[in-house]
């Protein structure tokens, strides 16, 4: 009883009262999970509302920023990060989170999202992966499964998927997790730390859509979908335990990759320092070598 | 020596050069781009210059992302703006209809070479008038600025900066590859002396703000995230309060504004020059390079005797109509000299509805016009 009493007080501290609800979403979707999480995250860390600059795409996950009261942007199709990269290093000081879709991230905006990655400016990005377009009535997207129908794959899809978290971990991103829209006291644990995380960070979240994909694929409702995820997530912990054998199949959440790097606007500040300097910026002979040295690309 | 001293500083420079220098003295403190010939030299030269008064310079992945950024950066209070050229401005064109919608202001420059396609790098074309009027998709309003010297490449950076900040919409500048490489001798005025307009902010307590919201003058204050108004940007059609609506009594009431905001300005935002106008019977009407071009016809066929004149357009977009309408009474014959096929002579035909005979010289052969060449067109005229 507590517990819903305070979920449903911080909803009307954070939902847009001037904003004619209904929303968009159809019943049993996962887009309103996501959105839950990310107010009680907000909450939790304390950042003030001013502060938040929540950035999205086109498609139904792209609808996600109207309806909380922050400043919020809902830009074109694919192209979400280019406008949070240009707000983030704009204004620093604030905390830039952007709602994407599957197709939205990896399909038109697949150049953008390895790019934020490599250049690891200080973003959070959330990508809602619900296999499908489901804004537009169901087509197939990067993610969409090798075999599986769509409505324009009706003979099968021959295709084969991205998988998300590796794409961007080779790109570059600081922080890359993944959960699903089942597992929501998870959910709210990596959006904390991919909030809080300098330098990029994206969470995938696995999510369904009921009214395309499922009918689709005869995979049932909502709730069908949750079992399966369910049934099939692994947390990360327990899969370093797990035979290969075993984790066929299945796939991980949790957090996949943690590491340090300068962000980009720590970088810029040296540009910016020895634009300052009188004299023109000389590089060192002996830095030269070193490098190239580590510079691992090869 | 010491005579020398006193005269103003001069400076050797080219037009991408005048133009980066006019976006800094505009204010300008982000600039994001993709590099493409003919326009490089202004996001080099923004590359070295904007660290050092605190701004940033990011090269992107590509020219969809760089206004995308752009536009981000507006929308957190810098003034922004990026630079290309024909590939990458067809690159542009749907975040050129967002900023329109969502009337965030920025500049886009588009140093104009021979198209379509990869066309011709790099050699100069104005092939891109009628794209910079209507090249992204939905009626929208546009500011479309043209420079003809490197001098008026600075004026007109910091012009396009005053009018997208005041209009709250994106402005382009319309150079070509001849403007934006020459050189020339130009004494840039002091960063003191330069006009600087901000775009308004709202001064209400921010439960009142409408951001959306229609003025007498048209164009609403703009919040600037952070800074306490909160509300909702989007690319969709929307209410006064930045929703997305299909209301019939919202979708044209906005569609309306966005136009009038700019059509009822057309005085402060339209300029036009003219050369020897007074008596004359036939006059060129010419934009950027091409300009120069026309210049040295008028004073050749003037030298002959022929009273001819020159109509220079500086502002592109909305098509200074006033100014081909005041000369049509004076005038039976109008030469319209360009490097396209006949894009603003079109324009020029429309205002003129036969009362005067509009004569369009095109040249597409990826170098400047002649000013023989517009001779040929003159009756009157014996090489
Ligand atoms: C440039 C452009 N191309 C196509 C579209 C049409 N469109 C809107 S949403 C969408 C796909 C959305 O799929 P996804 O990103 O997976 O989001 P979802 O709706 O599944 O949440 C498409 C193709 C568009 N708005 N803009
Ligand atoms: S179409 Fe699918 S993704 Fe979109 S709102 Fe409906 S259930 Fe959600
Ligand atoms: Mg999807």
């Amino acid at each position: 009883m507590e517990g819903m009493k305070s979920g449903r007080s911080l909803i009307y501290q954070y939902l847009r009262h001037d904003k004619k609800f209904p929303h968009v979403w159809c019943p049993g979707c996962g887009n309103g999970i996501l959105l839950g999480s990310l107010i009680r995250t907000v909450h939790k860390l304390g950042y003030p509302k001013d502060d938040i600059v929540l950035v999205s795409g086109i498609g139904c996950a792209g609808r996600l920023p109207v309806y909380v009261d922050f400043n919020t942007l809902h830009t074109t199709h694919g192209r979400a990060l280019t406008f949070a990269t240009g707000i983030k290093l704009a204004k620093p000081h604030l905390k830039v989170i952007v709602v994407m879709g599957d197709g939205d991230a990896t399909a038109i905006g697949g150049n953008h999202l390895i790019h934020a990655a490599r250049r690891n400016v200080n973003l959070t990005a959330v990508v809602m992966n619900n296999s499908i377009y489901g804004m537009t009535g169901g087509q197939y997207s990067p993610t969409t499964p090798y075999g599986l129908k769509a409505s324009t794959a009706p003979h099968g899809h021959v295709e084969h998927g991205f998988n998300i978290s590796r794409l961007v971990e080779a790109a570059g991103a600081a922080f890359v997790a993944r959960c699903t829209v089942y597992h929501v006291p998870l959910m709210d644990r990596l959006l904390t730390q991919a909030v809080e995380k300098q330098g990029f960070a994206i969470l995938e979240v696995l999510s369904h859509c009921p009214t395309h994909f499922n009918k689709m694929n005869l995979l049932g409702g909502a709730v069908d979908s949750m079992r399966w995820m369910k049934e099939h997530a692994v947390p990360v912990e327990k899969a370093k335990r797990m035979a290969p054998e075993a984790l066929k199949g299945k796939f991980r959440i949790g957090v996949l990759v943690d590491r340090d790097i300068p962000d980009y606007q720590t970088e810029y500040e040296q540009v910016r320092r020895r634009a300052k300097e009188a004299a023109p910026y000389k590089l060192d002979p002996q830095e030269i070598s070193k490098m190239l040295e580590s510079h691992q690309i090869y | 020596m010491k005579m020398r001293a006193e005269e103003p500083a001069k400076k050797l420079m080219q037009g991408n050069e005048a133009c980066a220098e006019g976006a800094i003295a505009a204010g300008c403190r982000f600039y994001a781009g993709y590099p493409i010939t003919p326009s490089s030299e202004i996001a080099e030269v923004l590359s070295y210059r904007l660290p050092a008064v605190g701004g940033t310079f990011i090269q992107m992945e590509d020219e969809i992302a760089s206004l995308g950024a752009v536009i981000g950066a507006s929308l957190a209070g810098a003034k922004a703006m990026t630079a290309t050229s024909g590939p990458g401005f067809s690159l542009m064109q749907e975040h050129i209809g967002f900023a329109c919608m969502a009337e965030v202001p920025c500049v886009v420059v588009n140093v104009m070479r021979g198209g379509p396609s990869t066309g011709l790098p790099t050699l100069p074309a104005q092939g891109d008038v009628q794209q910079a009027r209507w090249g992204t998709h939905g009626d929208h309003p546009i500011i479309v600025l043209t420079p003809w010297s490197v001098r008026e490449c600075f004026d007109l950076t910091v012009r396009a900066f005053n009018l997208s900040e005041k209009y709250r919409t994106p402005v382009i500048l319309l150079m070509d590859e001849v403007v934006g490489h020459m050189r020339e001798n130009v004494e840039l005025p002091n960063p003191e002396e330069v006009e600087v307009l901000d775009r308004v902010k709202p001064t209400v307590p921010p439960e009142w703000y409408i951001p959306y919201e229609d003025t007498p003058f048209g164009v609403p204050p703009m919040g600037i995230f952070g800074e306490g108004y909160r509300y909702h940007v989007t690319g969709l059609l929307h209410d006064v309060r930045g929703f997305p609506t299909l209301r019939e009594d919202e979708i044209e009431p906005f569609m309306r504004r966005l136009f009038r905001k700019i059509w009822a300005h057309l005085n402060d935002i339209q300029q036009w020059e003219t050369y020897l106008m007074e008596d004359a019977e036939t006059a060129i009407v010419a934009y950027g390079s091409v300009a120069r071009s026309a210049m040295r016809a008028v004073v050749e066929a003037r030298e002959v005797g022929l009273r001819m004149g020159l109509l220079r357009l500086i502002t592109l977009w909305p098509f200074c109509r006033k100014a081909v309408e005041s000369i049509l009474d004076g005038c039976k014959t109008l030469i319209v000299p360009e490097m396209n096929l006949g894009q603003i002579s079109r324009e020029v035909k429309r205002v003129a509805q036969g009362r005067a005979q509009v004569r369009t010289v095109s040249r597409v052969l990826g170098r400047l016009i002649k000013p023989e060449e517009i001779l040929e067109a003159v009756e009157g005229w014996k090489a």
